[in-house]
């Protein structure tokens, strides 16, 4: 990777996302030979925000390299309570450890982080920004069950404030892939992601009906609609349970589609989709660890 | 001098906004951060006939010349301006304004959860794409509105 830091997706070019993966690929094939690889190397885990499952995939992704992990514990006991800005936070940590990974919940955090600091900063999620290293990782398990070209993708559920959503969106424009995304009219892409796939000169669709698009699929790509977007619960429960699927629903599939999600899932995939042969959301929670390995190894290469 | 300036006073020494946007005039002192207090002479002529415009804003500020961050964002919301230096009653100095590549402090991100909002010390950054400008740091695309979002 020709950058120093992961902030957002759209800075990933195919040979970036390519090498990563390939990375990734060896280190799968064989973790012990990577496991002394980064030792005497410390990661500050910085978690604004409250996240176990990538805070873990990065914990354990770290140790899996040699490396040691700090973290901030929890927001309430930290000094954030206290009205330090981020700003001085990062410059703090960056005197002890040699790269940082920063989940905040305000947009653009991690662009902030970068400014002020000369270790790699890792973006796990700003707000409703951007989640670059879960993209590798989606990335990775749709290489490995379909290859990255001539596909047809479909993005489906919060496309507005999915920060998945929004650094899948972009990198997949790096690869020859229609884009199709599926979401409820007050939940479509932010205009600034439209912007970049358009000038990125992405083939995308946007549809309100799954079934519209269903059987062209080779990926269903399912994020969570949450709650809290929505002003009144009644209008909550009427929207979103026109964006679950269960194995009913896909019965309309191809039957090569893989269905992924990003997790942690409530209700939008029914539990006898699990089962289906189209399921492979564990098999992508997983890749993140060989997938952030990779990344890490990475980016902590460049620093030296 | 051209007849339709005589609608509004000529300055010893200071700067002419010319050709702005009909209904741009107020704006413009906003970028320039004036409202009276600072004791300058200003007078402002508003849909006065133009050739080129239809209808403009015309700006007068006495003893006071344009910095280039003002210039920038003048740009964007009177993209066909004129800015003229007077000196002793004379034009010493007239050149277009040109868009700039990004525009650094003066605009505010409309974002409410951008990390710009949030007290830290850095200054705004906004990238000037199409036919609007870009948040540096949240990405968000203000395009329609940009007066509504000067910081001053
Ligand atoms: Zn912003």
């Amino acid at each position: 990777m020709r950058q120093d830091h992961l902030i957002t997706a759209t800075q990933l070019s195919r040979d970036d996302i390519e090498a990563v993966l390939d990375r990734a690929r060896e280190i799968a094939a064989d973790p012990a030979a990577f496991t002394d690889r980064h030792a005497d190397t410390v990661l500050a885990l910085c978690f604004f925000e409250p996240s176990t499952r990538t805070k873990m995939s990065f914990d354990t992704a770290a140790k899996r390299l040699g490396a040691n992990t700090i973290d901030m514990g929890t927001v309430e006991s930290s000094s954030v309570t206290k009205g330090e800005s981020l700003a001085d936070t990062v410059r703090v940590i960056e005197g002890y450890a040699d790269a940082i990974v920063l989940r905040h919940p305000s947009e653009g955090a991690a662009t902030l982080a970068a400014e002020f600091v000369d270790v790699p900063v890792i973006n796990a999620g700003d707000g409703a920004g951007q989640h670059p290293s879960q993209t590798l990782l989606d990335l990775y398990t749709v290489r490995e069950n379909h290859g990255l070209d001539g596909l047809t993708v479909g993005i489906m559920g919060d496309l507005k404030y999915g920060r998945t959503v929004h650094s899948l969106a972009a990198a997949l424009t790096n690869f020859e892939v229609n884009q199709h995304f599926i979401s409820p009219e007050s939940l479509k892409l932010p205009r600034s992601v439209r912007f970049d796939l358009h000038e990125a000169g992405a083939q995308l669709r946007e549809h309100t009906d799954l079934e519209d698009v269903l059987p062209e699929l080779d990926v269903l790509y399912v994020t969570r609609i949450q709650k809290e977007r929505f002003p009144d619960e009644n209008e909550y429960h009427r929207v979103a349970g026109q964006y679950r699927i269960d194995a009913e629903t896909l019965a309309a599939a191809r039957e090569e589609l893989t269905v992924m999600h990003p997790l942690p899932r409530v209700d939008e995939i029914a539990a006898d989709v699990d089962a289906s042969g189209h399921a492979r959301y564990f098999e992508q929670a997983h890749n993140g660890v060989p997938v952030r390995m990779a990344l890490l190894d990475t980016l902590l290469q460049g620093a030296q | 001098m051209s007849d339709h300036e005589l609608r509004v006073s000529k300055i010893r020494d200071g700067t002419v906004i010319d050709h702005v946007e009909g209904g741009q005039a107020l704006n413009v002192l906003a970028i320039l951060g004036i409202d009276g207090s600072e004791g300058l002479g200003v007078s402002i002529g508003m849909n006065v006939p133009s050739d080129r415009l239809g209808r403009k804003d015309v700006v007068k500020v006495e003893g006071r010349e344009l910095s280039s961050s003002e210039v920038d964002v003048l740009s964007l919301i009177a993209p066909e301006a004129t800015i003229n230096i007077i000196r002793e009653f004379e034009v010493v100095e007239k050149n277009r304004v040109v868009r700039p590549e990004q525009v650094a402090g003066v605009l505010s991100c409309p974002n409410r959860n951008c990390i710009t909002n949030a007290g830290e010390p850095v200054e705004t950054e906004f990238a000037v794409v199409g036919n609007g400008v870009r948040c540096g740091y949240c990405s968000t695309i203000i395009r329609d509105d940009l007066a509504d979002h000067i910081d001053v």
